[in-house]
């Protein structure tokens, strides 16, 4: 059973050697070599995760010979393993289901690239979740935007290229950012491991001596990763890249991508600073103003869109306003509610991707709601997926979006001062969520008389259609059976500490 | 505190370029300014770290005559991470480039904002 320990390894390793080895293949043999890694990264991730929850405690895996002050160190939990695994199931999901717009997107001989950036993709996802070494995760969150500038602009039109260097302009941004309040941290605890700072910084503030420089540089590392990961107001690069890159860059982006930021901000936040020191400063609140913003504006914005992808892509930054409001709330509730709606969101998002590509390919390629009237029934297999999807983001029972809104508002409730403008803002929320999804259900379930788009049966789509089952399934599981995925989280989040 | 900034003027110099090019990254339209000003924001990082890694009157970490004391050397550390620093601005610098000269092709202009309100006016 301790070879499982090697795992978490393995998989990073796996990931970085398939990413060579697709540089020098054809697409399909790329595509085979992607399918066969994700299944088996998935797999070793499953393990990892059972393993983790036999033992009831975490590991730490020494990559090379030197031991724990020096060395590099990789570690791993129930949170952690729970979360690989997760990534590799929506990130399977997104490429099959995106396959043939990718296929007809992509320049031909460019395919195999793109199997080579998301392989990169998973191994700095990996690394950024297993890592227990500050300065491994800055590399790593380099590799994860390079790879993920590479998935926006793969598609070349002017638009994706134009989102892509925004993209990049505000992720060198977020990550100049982090890699100064990382060495700052350095300079102030003379460590890197994650453990070893942790340790440092409660004896400086025991002592209660260098306060102020503590302060900026866990400031400058929120404030770096929230840049990279789309809270308002940074989101001014997203509605592009989300909305005109090719459907399984856009479901991989907003459900994984800012997703890996969220978590490294999770384990700067318990691993390294420690909770408790993190919710002295007054940063919380404004990740909890910040928050609460971008869940009205987010949603705001997205009900002005005529386009249903750019619309979704908003819905995106009112997401992550959610994510980060539970963390604003300053208690172990409000983290396991914004961990439980990463998953959420992850799931939700995605389906609601790959989805909408069903619906436009039968409006004639057009994203315009007025040429999607009556889309679902022409794709019915796309239509009730995004109908499943609609009801989940706007938190109806059953599907995953109501028990991460449930969870926050358990969480609001026992945050003595921030309990009314949570709750206030999570109801109006909800109520702008359902305008603009509830407007596009009915528009696309609005029957017309004749149209001169064709319908798609099952048999033209078939790994499609299997795909949005996939996806409608873990959407139901998530809401269904919460409960040990919460008690999971919270074990989980436990063992950060 | 004043009499900190004065002695630890390194650290405040680097603070200064930081600010320098994290506002050309920021603000300045013209892609090429862009760029840099992300070199200037990285190097200013990296002058900060060999500030810190330095220790007046001890030399790099090369045991030459015989002396292994800790006392003769500094810490060599940060200097590892200055050079990882590097690798990873050099690529992100040539991913930039790259896009930019993607860009100009496509539009004949190196003026972000003007490429963006040429794309809001119609067209792919």
């Amino acid at each position: 059973m301790d070879f499982i320990r090697n795992f978490p390894c393995f998989s990073i390793m796996l990931c970085l050697f398939a990413g060579i080895i697709s540089s020098g293949v054809k697409g399909r043999t790329a595509r085979w070599i992607n399918i066969v890694l994700l299944t088996t990264v998935t797999i070793l991730s499953a393990c990892t995760l059972f393993y983790t929850l036999s033992t009831g405690e975490s590991f730490v895996y020494v990559m090379g010979k030197f031991p724990a002050p020096w060395g590099n160190e990789i570690r791993a939990g129930v949170l952690e393993a729970g979360m690989a695994l997760f990534f590799c199931i929506i990130m399977l999901l997104s490429l099959l289901g995106g396959q043939h717009k990718l296929i007809a997107e992509v320049e031909e001989n460019k395919i195999f690239l793109y199997y080579v950036l998301t392989n990169l993709l998973l191994s700095s996802l990996l690394a950024l979740v297993y890592t227990n070494d500050m300065f491994t995760a800055y590399v790593f969150v380099e590799i994860n935007t390079i790879s993920a500038c590479g998935l926006i602009m793969i598609r070349q039109v002017g638009r994706t290229i134009e989102a892509a260097v925004r993209y990049m302009i505000m992720s060198l941004l977020g990550s100049g950012l982090l890699l100064l309040g990382l060495c700052m941290l350095y300079d102030l605890t003379g460590h890197l491991l994650m453990s070893n700072m942790k340790e440092s910084i409660a004896a400086i503030v025991a002592q209660g001596e260098y306060t102020i420089p503590l302060i900026v540089a866990i400031a400058l590392m929120t404030v770096g990763l929230c840049i990279k990961c789309a809270l308002f107001p940074f989101h001014a690069w997203l509605p592009d890249a989300y909305g005109y890159s090719t459907v399984s860059s856009a479901a991989m982006l907003s459900s994984l991508v800012s997703k890996g930021y969220i978590f490294l901000l999770i384990k700067i936040i318990y691993r390294v600073v420690g909770f408790d020191i993190f919710n002295n400063t007054r940063i919380i609140d404004v990740l909890f103003v910040f928050g609460l913003m971008g869940m009205i504006f987010g949603s705001l914005s997205a009900i002005k869109e005529n386009d249903i992808r750019r619309m979704i892509a908003f819905s995106s930054v009112a997401q992550i306003g959610y994510i980060y409001m539970g963390f604003g709330m300053g208690t172990q509730y409000g983290m396991v509610a914004s961990v439980f709606h990463i998953l959420s969101h992850a799931a939700t998002k995605s389906l609601l991707f790959i989805a909408v590509i069903g619906l436009t390919d039968v409006s004639g390629g057009s994203r315009k709601f007025i040429e999607l009237t009556g889309s679902a029934y022409r794709n019915k297999w796309a239509g009730v997926t995004f109908t499943v999807g609609s009801l989940s983001m706007v938190g109806v029972p059953l599907f995953s979006g109501f028990i991460s809104k449930l969870l926050f508002a358990q969480a609001a409730v026992q945050v003595d001062g921030k309990m009314l403008p949570a709750l206030i803002v999570l109801g109006i929320s909800t109520i702008l969520n359902a305008i603009y999804f509830m407007k596009t259900v009915i528009r696309i379930y609005t029957p017309v008389e004749e149209t001169s788009y064709p319908s798609v049966t099952f048999k033209d789509m078939k790994l499609y259609a299997i795909v949005l089952v996939f996806f409608i399934i873990l959407n139901i599981i998530l809401g269904i059976s919460s409960q040990p995925i919460v008690d999971m989280i919270e074990q989980g989040l436990a063992m950060f500490a | 505190m004043g009499a900190n900034l004065f002695t630890n003027y390194g650290e405040a110099v680097a603070m200064i370029l930081f600010g320098i090019g994290f506002g050309n990254l920021l603000l300045q339209s013209n892609l090429i300014k862009k760029i840099i000003g992300l070199n200037i924001m990285d190097t200013a990082i990296y002058l900060f770290l060999a500030e810190k890694g330095y220790i007046k009157g001890r030399v790099a970490p090369i045991v030459a005559d015989g002396v292994t004391s800790v006392e003769a050397y500094i810490n060599p550390v940060p200097s590892g991470l200055v050079l990882t620093g590097i690798v990873v601005s050099v690529s992100v610098s040539a991913l930039m480039l790259a896009l930019t000269i993607r860009l100009y092709r496509r539009y004949h202009t190196l003026d972000l904002d003007e490429i963006s309100t040429l794309l809001k006016k119609g067209g792919q």
